[in-house]
């Protein structure tokens, strides 16, 4: 910019190794010196190479893979700044090893998707974006009223991972009359709900799951076909965490035929890729991988950025750390 | 859905009802008097209710008339109708009352009694009952559901994919928090209160307008609907349809919730002036709505079907299988209360 241009810089420089959302580029700007290797006309290792003496921290989004080989190229970096929640693109032990500090979005997120998960539950149970569409078509003069939904109030909700967001819907559902019971890594005894050390024992005691749980390698199908039989055929499934964590196929497979109750899904497999046969369903509702993307969010996570940032320029803690040893 | 223990209501003495109902079932073998009941039902309703009326009662059937020839139908049987099933499109107004000289009771499908005389009732000593307490939740909970699905866009968005365009044009657009929002509540009855309570859990401050102030409460009083318009982001209409509470939301209302704000009506249709409403939405003075209810139903206006601020569901506040199952109880058990000279479950006259 301009102005950077015609004073010497005595803000703290921050690197991107690609871009993050203007919104965070922009907040983040106001108060350092963003180094955007893109921008220049040398190649990105030259690039990182004459910044490397300078450069402490680091923002990136979860589309960087943070590995010891980039680590390698930023000697000077301590502090490391991610603008997700998930962390399983930055290899934490690599950076525990090197003393680099890393930050996430912390709960800034949490309740837009806690928000968006009880929406979506409401939206599957009483039809409302399907009894929308069939006022919009018409049809409500000619076919008359549309056939019943099913009530919230009483039924048991299985959350599949009990974090932030997990909790969050928790607490929002209890008020609505549900029972909540859970499935987390480990038990949780200051929680007042049930705990169930596997996903099938917990669907089995579920009208409905929901899905907020991290994606990792363990987590993988962690909806699968067996926790769908268990759910039963009446049973609905709600994700807002990823795609992969469902058997996508076996979920289709199922509400084709009958064999589940319904599904509100945030998240797929191959996204922007969604199975068409979907489509043509009543009792699903699909929603673009939006559950946690507010105006009001956006700018709170602008703030935390800027706010970590600063706290580690003046050697104060992090606000919202990642400690490796957590997961 | 698996089977939930259902758990009968306790039910306050505050109104003239039967502290201890017993709860109607199906599976009791109705009563000799039940069977001479001669009941009109003046709207198809769901098979469980028209079956066990047809199985227990005399049954008329007033909507497999045309209106045009109600007036016939009625005088044709006007001799044993001695009870009337209505709801919330057709209820019991004067010339239907009139047109029934053996009337003694109207036992409506809905909570809301605007589609029913009561002032004639009174005069011919008719007993009416309603279904309050058990459609709460249900219409509590749609009133969130579309709130969020409002601010959140969530019909929109599920649009969005089925055509495609996510494929096409790339992602969706930001949409408006729904947590920690301040929602103003029309209306603080049992419906409205549950509405708060759940909007508590989304940390949104609650302030409310009701015809008296309700200090058992925490919540902020507005003695104005527009001052409670102005002061909060999502304004819900949750009051019963009154001659004062005729659009109640107008467009000074409209006007002071403002292009940002929201209004959610899962009242009754005349609560809002809708053709006011129409225009605040199109020239953006109205952030957006989300209507579960019209002043003409069936008919929508098709202004509002272009517009991606707004969510607009066909009448659905009860509309639950295990919700319209209880109200048809509850119609049953007030019915063979009254055939049967024991006190009503949930009278209002």
């Amino acid at each position: 910019m301009a102005s950077s241009e015609e004073q010497p810089e005595s803000r703290p420089p921050v690197l991107l190794l690609r871009m993050v959302a203007p919104a965070y580029d922009d907040a983040v700007s106001a108060k350092f010196h963003v180094l955007r290797p893109w921008e220049s006309p040398l190649p990105r290792d030259q690039f990182l190479a004459a910044h490397a003496g300078s450069v402490r921290a680091l923002l990136i989004s979860s589309l960087v893979t943070l590995d010891d080989a980039t680590l390698d190229a930023l000697p000077r970096l301590g502090c490391v700044v991610t603008t997700s929640s998930g962390v399983n693109h930055i290899d934490l032990a690599a950076c525990a090893r090197r003393g680099i500090a890393v930050a996430n979005a912390g709960t800034v997120f949490s309740a837009d998707a806690a928000d968006y998960a009880v929406g979506l539950l409401i939206d599957v149970l009483r039809r409302v974006s399907t009894s929308d569409r069939y006022v919009r078509r018409g049809l409500w003069p000619v076919k008359g009223d549309y056939p019943l939904g099913f009530k919230l109030g009483g039924k048991r909700v299985g959350i599949v991972g009990l974090g932030s967001i997990g909790s969050e819907t928790a607490k929002r559902l209890v008020a609505f009359g549900c029972t909540i019971l859970y499935y987390s890594r480990k038990n949780k005894p200051s929680v007042p709900y049930k705990y169930f050390p596997n996903v099938c024992d917990l669907a089995a005691e579920s009208d409905i799951l929901i899905v907020s749980c991290a994606l990792t390698s363990e987590t993988h199908h962690i909806i699968n076909k067996d926790v769908m039989t268990a759910l039963g055929k009446e049973g609905i499934i709600v994700n807002v965490g990823r795609g992969p964590l469902v058997d996508e196929a076996e979920l289709v497979r199922r509400l084709m035929q009958g064999e589940l109750g319904g599904a509100g899904l945030d998240v797929f497999e191959n996204e922007p890729a969604v199975p068409k046969e979907l489509f043509l369903m009543d009792n699903v509702v699909l929603t673009p991988h939006r559950a946690i993307f507010t105006s009001e969010s956006l700018a709170d996570l602008g703030q935390l950025l800027v706010a970590n940032l600063e706290a580690f320029f003046s050697n104060r803690p992090l606000l919202t750390p990642v400690n490796h040893n957590d997961l | 859905m698996k089977p939930t223990k259902c758990r009968v209501e306790e039910r306050g003495t505050e109104d003239d009802r039967n502290p201890n109902p017993k709860p109607f079932t199906s599976l009791t073998t109705p009563p000799p008097a039940m069977e001479s009941l001669g009941v009109l039902l003046t709207f198809p309703a769901n098979s469980y209710l028209e079956e066990e009326l047809n199985k227990r009662c005399k049954l008329f059937r007033l909507w497999e008339t045309p209106p045009e020839n109600w007036r016939q139908f009625l005088r044709a049987n006007a001799g044993s109708i001695r009870a009337l099933v209505g709801n919330s499109t057709v209820g019991a107004d004067a010339e239907m009352i009139d047109a029934l000289p053996a009337l003694e009771i109207v036992a409506s499908f809905s909570v809301g009694l605007d589609k029913v005389d009561l002032a004639k009732c009174r005069e011919r000593r008719i007993r009416v009952t309603n279904t309050p307490d058990v459609l709460t939740d249900d219409v509590a909970d749609l009133a969130i559901g579309l709130a969020i699905a409002t601010m959140r866009r969530i019909c929109e968005a599920d649009r969005y994919v089925r055509s495609g365009a996510w494929n096409a044009k790339g992602d969706y657009k930001l949409t408006s928090k729904f947590s920690g929002k301040t929602i103003g509540i029309i209306g603080l009855g049992r419906i409205g209160l549950a509405i708060a309570k759940r909007a508590e859990a989304f940390d949104c401050p609650i302030s409310y307008y009701s015809r008296s102030e309700k200090p058992q409460t925490n919540y902020k009083y507005y003695s104005s609907v527009v001052d409670l318009a102005a002061n909060c982001h999502i304004l819900i209409v949750a009051c019963a349809l009154t001659e004062e509470t005729r659009h109640i939301v107008n467009r000074e209302v409209m006007d002071a919730l403002g292009p940002k704000g929201v209004l959610v009506n899962i009242g009754r249709g005349p609560h809002v002036d809708e053709a006011e409403l129409v225009s605040a939405l199109i020239e953006g003075r109205l952030g957006g709505a989300a209507l579960d209810v019209f002043e003409h139903e069936p008919h929508v206006p098709e202004q509002l079907f272009g517009l991606e601020n707004v969510v607009l569901v066909p009448h659905v506040g009860s509309a639950t299988w295990e919700t319209r199952k209880e109200m048809a109880d509850l119609v049953l058990g007030n019915l063979e209360a009254h055939a049967t000279n024991k006190p009503l479950l949930t009278p209002v006259l």
